[in-house]
């Protein structure tokens, strides 16, 4: 395939100023701090929700391994990506729940208008999903001692299964918003109002989307996992070279080996479905919402073949750049699978939709900036990780020992290899394993700017088509109200942020407790006889 | 009875689904404070709801997206409308429960107090504001002709107002008390059981207020009768408290905030929110409703699934039954869960 690197000829445009003229000022005001409070606390939100749904399979997956398998080292893996997990979920709950309640106190005339539609699969979502993941995680926490272990297990499971069920209502509820099925309008009160739920659950929308969300969702918990598996295998690598074996270090490497390769494997797996999936969505997206992708590639006049813009220096705003990595014919391919396709530009896509629902066509152009940027640093940054994972599954592919000291019977460890029998030298082993440490957060940065990239590329819409954002508001909010409603909750997440960072940095660099054993007696489901239990610690206290 | 009158009755068995369970956990939170001398003894009365909290929590979070499916016009009056009130709550419930997750994490003295302060204050706001916005609910609001509220937030604390803070904050409180009391051994349990005896009190001195307040402003023959059942459920408490039978007692602190809370709905129906400034702009369960279609959907959901959750739930509760008391605390090093 042909890279041209090309100095552009720039042509200025006065398009691309994407203030809806007429507006009140004061009204624009409200809905900026509106948008604001909505996208802080949703970005927040998706911090923790990508590792909450990787890593509640994943310690289901390892606790199902030591259940199986009786293997100390999954017992002590599970515990301390349980830890993790928990340490994790906690930010996750509290800041889900501002964004239940979000949609009526700033957003009233949305939920008049969408209700009907939008309420029902958010109504689900709590009666199935989150009754699901809070009841069961509560007896995953406190009930090591209390149920039997297959039960316990068991337990996860469903917190697993009840933060993918969760994931996919919103998402079914959001893909409403980018393309509405399903629904009429009522003559009588201007209302949506739901004519088939089937459509809203299964669009093809919702669906491709749950999926790329999913396995954004892997990648983020596998890059997390690598980056501290590193870690602490590099800690145990020097912990070597100075003499310093201690048998808990050793069980403390066994645990990291093995999830150093399941953090690799799910790397590979879930950065390639990302991919996969992606380009499935842009398909989806070029059909549903052209402009989207049009600002996503700032391609300001239709062309056809259409090149994809890898980078570009310069103004996307203003038009054509100055300096564009460009591969020719590959956005025809991205969004039609073929080399020839024409793509509609943002100009011809602007008159478009305002001659179909009135107004000026530079009221339709979002924030091209923020759109174009936004697409490539999710790809970028989400990639990377990918690109890290395929080379740390290879390198670490044979059953060799890091190092003599830690071997055991069952190692299946990463020595870093650069061919079959070669060995890296110590510059690139050092280095390589600082690579998994330092992406350990990309993927988590990948997913806000793609959420980002996604409803910032929606504006001026807040349901694609039929209600715009500025008409979304609520109107007897005042913006005072709403300033400081915005000032608290960041804040009180800023503050948050830290404690939560702290506590997993913490916990994170402390290891897994080699010292912890599961209970001696595997538990009855009848539970033990009150005389027995009188007087035994709880396994587990707040 | 027509779908939206189910509905009607549906969210009303959330919030008292919500209020019955988080009900004695805000009172838990409360009781840190005036129950326990210690920080064993806190930490004692927190792990009685340390793992079922979150699930409790989640009804609310059903009753909130349940008024966004069946009414949507309730649900973007009441929070818009009581949007500074309800941020408070938040604030709280988020802090509330990283206070529950985070405060064994760290062994240092301070960050525990911190946390035990945190889950006090943030139990007692929420059991005060939910009975203020309740009470608003049911006396109704400044609503104009496109159902948006117009007061100010002052406007929300009428006398009659702050006392149904008052009523929620007691009644709660007593519930948890009483629950303390049968989740606990040791000395914290019979210090619970006292407790519950002025508490009981105290809400039946406010709850009398303010119920009869209700009943005259707007009560009807249903409502009575529930209030009437509150009362009683009340005095039953507050008997089997006295005497030691404190499963009995806490089926009938319970039965209390049920009926109260039936009694709230009662007389509120059938309007949801009535307007103050014109009844004709009041929010009804007609005129706030969804769309037949949605209703219906939601009714089959609501009858495979809250069955389900009544049923795990439940199955949570026994399987942590055992009570706990300080001497079952693992000890504070091997915290480090
Ligand atoms: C690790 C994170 C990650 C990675 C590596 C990618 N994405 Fe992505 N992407 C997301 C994380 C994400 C996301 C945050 O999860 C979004 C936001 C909304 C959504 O459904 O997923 C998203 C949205 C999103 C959308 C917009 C969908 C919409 O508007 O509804 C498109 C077109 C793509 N992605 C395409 C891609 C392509 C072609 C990728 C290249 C391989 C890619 N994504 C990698
Ligand atoms: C969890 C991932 C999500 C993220 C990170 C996210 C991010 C954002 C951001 C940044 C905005 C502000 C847009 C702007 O200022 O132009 C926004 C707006 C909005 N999003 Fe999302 N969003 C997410 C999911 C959702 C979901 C699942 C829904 C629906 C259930 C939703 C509904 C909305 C609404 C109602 C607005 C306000 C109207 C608007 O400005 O478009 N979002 N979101
Ligand atoms: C803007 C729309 C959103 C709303 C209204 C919302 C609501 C909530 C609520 C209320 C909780 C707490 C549940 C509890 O107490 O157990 C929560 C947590 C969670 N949400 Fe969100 N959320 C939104 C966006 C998202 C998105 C886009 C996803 C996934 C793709 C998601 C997935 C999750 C998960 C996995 C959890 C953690 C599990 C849990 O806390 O129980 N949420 N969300």
């Amino acid at each position: 395939m042909l890279i041209a690197l090309m100095p552009k000829a720039r042509l200025v445009r006065s398009a691309g100023n994407d203030q809806r003229e007429g507006a009140v000022e004061l009204a624009v005001a409200h809905e900026t701090i509106a948008r604001w409070q909505f996208g802080v606390t949703t970005v927040y939100h998706f911090l923790f929700v990508p590792l909450t749904i990787s890593l509640a399979a994943t310690v289901a997956g390892l606790e199902t391994a030591w259940v199986r398998t009786g293997k100390e080292k999954y017992f002590h893996a599970t515990k301390f990506w349980g830890k993790l997990f928990l340490i994790n979920i906690a930010m996750g709950v509290v800041t889900g729940i501002v964004q239940e309640f979000q949609f009526g106190m700033n957003w009233s005339d949305y939920s008049r208008f969408v209700g009907d539609v939008f309420g029902a699969p958010l109504a689900m979502e709590a009666l199935i999903a989150f009754f699901f993941e809070s009841t069961f995680i509560g007896l995953w926490i406190f009930g090591w001692d209390k149920l039997p272990k297959k039960i316990h297990c068991a337990c996860i499971w469903m917190v697993s299964i009840g933060t993918v069920l969760s994931a996919y209502f919103i998402l079914a509820a959001n893909s409403w918003m980018q393309h509405p099925v399903g629904y009429a309008v009522d003559k009588a009160t201007g209302k949506a109002r739901l004519t088939d739920i089937t459509k809203v659950l299964f669009q093809d929308t919702t669906l491709v989307v749950v999926f790329h969300t999913l396995t954004a969702a892997f990648l983020t918990g596998a890059a997390f996992m690598v980056g501290i598996a590193s870690y602490h295998l590099v800690r145990a690598r020097r912990a070597a070279a100075a003499g310093e074996v201690t048998a808990d270090q050793r069980k403390k490497v066994a645990t990291m080996r093995t999830s150093l390769r399941v953090g690799l494997a799910m790397a590979v797996v879930a950065g390639l479905g990302t991919a996969i999936s992606g380009d499935t969505l842009a398909k989806v997206m070029f059909e549903q919402q052209p402009m989207k992708m049009a600002a996503a590639e700032a391609l300001w006049d239709t062309q056809s073949p259409a090149p994809f813009s890898v980078f570009a220096v310069g103004d996307v705003t203003k038009g054509h750049n100055s300096v564009e990595l460009e591969v020719p014919a590959a956005l025809s391919f991205l969004a039609k699978s073929d080399f020839s396709s024409a793509v509609p530009g943002i100009n011809n896509t602007a008159e478009a939709e305002a001659a179909k629902y009135g107004g000026k066509p530079a009221g339709y152009i979002p924030n091209v900036f923020v759109t174009y940027w936004g697409f490539r640093l999710m790809i970028g940054f989400g990639m990377t990780s990918f690109v890290a994972g395929l080379i740390g599954l290879w390198t670490t592919r044979r059953r060799f020992l890091l190092a003599p000291e830690f071997r055991t019977e069952d190692d299946e460890a990463p020595r870093l290899m650069l061919t079959r029998t070669r060995e890296m030298g110590p510059f690139l082993t050092k280095w390589s394993w600082r690579i998994g440490i330092w992406t350990m957060g990309f993927p988590l940065i990948a997913n806000s700017f793609g959420w980002v990239f996604t409803e910032m590329g929606r504006q001026p819409w807040a349901v694609f088509g039929l209600m715009t954002t500025a008409d979304a508001v609520s109107p007897n909010v005042n913006a005072a109200t709403q300033v400081g409603a915005l000032a608290t909750f960041t804040l009180l997440y800023a503050i948050l942020a830290v404690i939560e960072v702290r506590l997993l940095a913490k916990y994170a660099s402390a290891g897994p407790v080699t010292s912890e054993q599961p209970p001696a007696k595997d538990p009855t489901l009848r539970g033990p006889s009150s005389a027995e239990d009188a007087e035994k610690p709880l396994a587990f206290a707040y | 009875m027509q779908l939206h009158d189910v509905w009607f009755v549906l969210i009303a068995v959330l919030w008292i689904g919500y209020f019955f369970l988080e009900g004695f956990d805000f009172g838990i939170g409360v009781l840190t404070k005036l129950l326990a001398r210690n920080t064993a003894e806190r930490r004692v009365l927190i792990n009685t709801i340390g793992p079922v909290w979150d699930g409790n929590e989640v009804w609310l979070l059903t009753a909130g997206g349940a008024t966004f499916a069946a009414f949507p016009d309730w649900y973007a009056t009441l929070f818009s409308g009581f949007y500074l009130p309800l941020l408070a709550i938040l604030v709280c419930l988020i802090v509330r429960g990283v206070a529950f997750e985070y405060r064994a994490k760290r062994t240092e003295e301070r960050w525990q107090r911190n946390w035990e302060h945190a889950v006090f204050w943030t139990s007692l706001l929420p059991a005060f504001l939910w009975g203020v916005a309740f009470a608003n609910i049911v006396h109704g609001v400044a609503i104009d002709e496109h159902k948006n509220y117009v007061g100010g937030v002052l406007d929300l604390l009428s006398p009659y107002a702050l006392l149904g803070g008052l009523v929620t904050l007691a009644l709660f409180t007593f519930h948890g008390a009483v629950f303390a009391s049968l989740k606990t051994v040791g000395e914290i349990r019979d210090r619970a059981r006292a407790a519950a005896r002025w508490l009981g009190l105290a809400t039946a001195v406010a709850a009398a207020g303010f119920l009869a307040w209700t009943q005259a402003h707007q009560g009807t023959g249903w409502s009575l009768a529930a209030l009437l059942v509150a009362v009683l459920a009340l005095a039953v408490a507050l008997a089997a408290n006295q005497l030691g039978r404190e499963g009995w007692a806490f089926t009938f602190s319970g039965l209390t905030v049920v009926a109260a809370v039936a009694m709230l709905f009662l007389s509120l129906f059938p309007d949801v929110m009535p307007s103050t400034l014109n009844s004709s702009w009041s929010l009804t369960v007609e005129n706030a409703a969804s769309s037949p279609y949605t209703l219906k959907l939601m009714t089959v959901i609501a009858a495979v699934f809250t069955p389900l959750v009544l049923l795990y739930q439940g199955w949570t509760y026994w399987v942590f039954r055992k009570r706990i008391g300080v001497q079952h605390l693992p000890a504070v090093h091997t915290t480090d869960h």
